[in-house]
């Protein structure tokens, strides 16, 4: 907004192109590739970092720094469906229920309230432990499991909007639900809700790992981070390359991606530009 | 007196929050004529407030009955609800919460023309008009409501709703909220409206000099009950209720 400083904007515009550069180089990967990552080599298992093997190879002889790059798109671009799943599932929910009440807001917060009993790690370890492993079933238990949150969080934006006098403003203006819903209490309400779930993207990533980790997610020839990482724990001492490069690659995207929420909460944060507002 | 804009009679609202029922307005009845000022005054927490969203239907009553322009406007909804709403129209408190932090002010503005029906090919030229009726550039219309002072984003209010030219104007604490000058100088800019459109003003404030000043009838609240009324000076100058007595005495000590 326009409230927010220009540091702010800056540092957000910065993170964002460095997001661009990370997706554009997963999509590149599979060409940047030094070796074919499903490829093993018996003989030249766990060995350590060469030029032939910038990242070293595993038990199987297979080359690490071809199946962290290979992996890249899988962590990366799965955390972005997740997150964007639950976001568009759960705004949806939310907005519904706050805007238009009654039965449905009854029935759906019943449903949410029974899904943020369960700890969200361990419902979605149930969720994907149900549906079978394999990444598209991780995915699917993540965002189903994430999603009420978003809803409860979207829905108490709107009670609030609803309260707002620039929307009682907009009634007497005469305009119709739908222009209410779409033109001020969507936008509005959406701008924290995306705050949220920017913040939430490096998580994401590291829960994704994490079910890759106890076997729940990308099936074996697929490069994974997480499954590499517990593949490689065996090995530690051997072979600390196998769980270094897949563990640096987990932390500096979600670093990345967590200063990425900072930064988006900054700018867009509607309690921080009205705090300036009253000023 | 000519034929009322606005008539409210026996209107009741009751809130059941906490414990034990709030009756903030009970059995009230009023009215404001054609091109009138009535004032509504009252101690803080007495249901002005609540009074006012009653009379523009943001809130619906539990007994009794609105009426605007000669329509019983209680039990209306959806479409023609959004056409009563033409004549009435409320400004707020708070200036800026009166607008969408993130809309320009004549994007603001604009909306609610269009929301009247206004022809979209000439909703600038009437946003920039709108702006100058009320003291602003027209370059005010670029401006976010976190952008300008209080006093500007008050005018902008008052340009937006009188943009659909309605009948009343329910002002609910529409200066408390700004220092004493720009306030004068609002209350000069709605009077001056008022005469030019013929409009009639349902002024609600707890400050009784402003309001008796502006207005040539008075409703005094207290307790959700209108406890006195008649014409300004009267009211003032002989006051029946002892309430209305103490009201008057602490802020006008030389009456
Ligand atoms: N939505 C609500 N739910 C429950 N109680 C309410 C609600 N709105 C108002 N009240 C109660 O109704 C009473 C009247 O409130 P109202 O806001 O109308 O007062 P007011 O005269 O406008 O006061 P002020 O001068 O402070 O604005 C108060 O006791 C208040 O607590
Ligand atoms: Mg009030």
């Amino acid at each position: 907004m326009r409230t927010a400083n220009r540091a702010a904007k800056l540092r957000l515009a910065v993170l964002l192109v460095l997001v661009a550069v990370l997706c554009i180089f997963c999509l590149a990967a599979p060409s940047l590739l030094p070796n074919d990552p499903s490829q093993a080599h018996l003989l030249a298992a766990k060995q350590p970092p060469s030029t032939r093997y910038p990242f070293g190879t595993d038990w199987l002889g297979r080359c690490v720094c071809s199946r962290v790059l290979a992996g890249a798109s899988t962590s990366v671009f799965s955390a972005l469906t997740i997150v964007g799943l639950t976001l568009a599932v759960g705004c949806a929910v939310g907005i519904v229920c706050g805007y238009f009440g009654g039965v449905v807001d009854t029935v759906l917060m019943r449903v949410v309230d029974i899904f943020l009993a369960f700890p969200g790690m361990v419902l979605a370890l149930a969720v994907a432990g149900m549906l079978g492993p394999g990444l598209k079933n991780a995915v699917l238990a993540l965002a189903a499991t994430g999603w009420p949150q978003y809803a409860r969080l979207t829905r108490s934006y709107v009670l609030s909007l609803r309260q707002e006098n620039f929307i009682h403003a907009a009634r007497l203006n005469g305009q119709s639900p739908a222009s209410i819903l779409f033109l001020h209490i969507f936008p509005n309400a959406v701008r924290p809700v995306l705050v949220t779930a920017s913040l939430s993207i490096g998580g994401t990533i590291l829960n994704l790992a994490g079910l890759s980790f106890l076997g729940l997610g990308a099936l074996p020839p697929t490069a994974e981070w997480g499954s590499m990482l517990a593949d490689g724990r065996g090995l530690m001492q051997q072979a600390p390359w196998l769980i270094f490069f897949p563990g640096a690659a987990i932390f500096l995207t979600s670093i990345l991606f967590n200063l990425l929420g900072d930064s988006v909460r900054d700018v867009l944060d509607p309690l921080d530009s009205q705090r300036k507002q009253y000023k | 007196m000519n034929k009322p804009v606005l008539t409210v009679s026996h209107l009741s609202r009751t809130f059941l929050t906490g414990s034990r029922p709030v009756p903030a307005v009970c059995d009230v009845s009023l009215t404001v004529g054609s091109r009138e000022s009535v004032g509504l005054v009252g101690e803080s927490g007495c249901g002005k407030s609540t009074l006012a969203r009653l009379i523009t239907r943001l809130d619906s009553p539990d007994a009794g009955t609105v009426t605007l322009c000669g329509q019983d406007i209680t039990r209306l909804s959806g479409a023609s609800l959004r056409r009563a709403y033409r004549d009435i129209k409320m400004i707020f408190q708070e200036p800026r919460a009166s607008f969408d932090p993130r809309l320009t002010l004549g994007t603001s503005i604009r909306v609610a023309l269009h929301a009247a029906g206004f022809p979209r090919a000439k909703q600038t030229e009437e946003t920039a008009h709108l702006l100058r009726e009320v003291g602003l550039e027209s370059s005010y219309a670029d401006a976010q409501p976190g952008d300008v002072s209080g006093g500007e984003c008050q005018r902008a209010a008052i340009a937006r709703a009188v943009a659909t030219r309605p009948r009343l104007l329910v002002c609910d604490e529409a200066t408390s909220a700004l220092d004493v000058s720009v306030q004068a100088q609002i209350m000069e800019l709605l009077r001056t409206l008022g005469q030019t459109h013929g409009m009639s003003f349902l002024f609600i404030s707890h400050d009784l000099a402003l309001v008796s000043s502006f207005c040539t009838r008075l409703y005094v609240m207290r307790g959700g009950k209108i406890v006195e009324h008649g014409a300004t000076g009267h009211v003032i100058r002989a006051p029946r209720n002892p309430y209305t007595r103490e009201l008057i005495s602490s802020v006008l000590p030389v009456c």
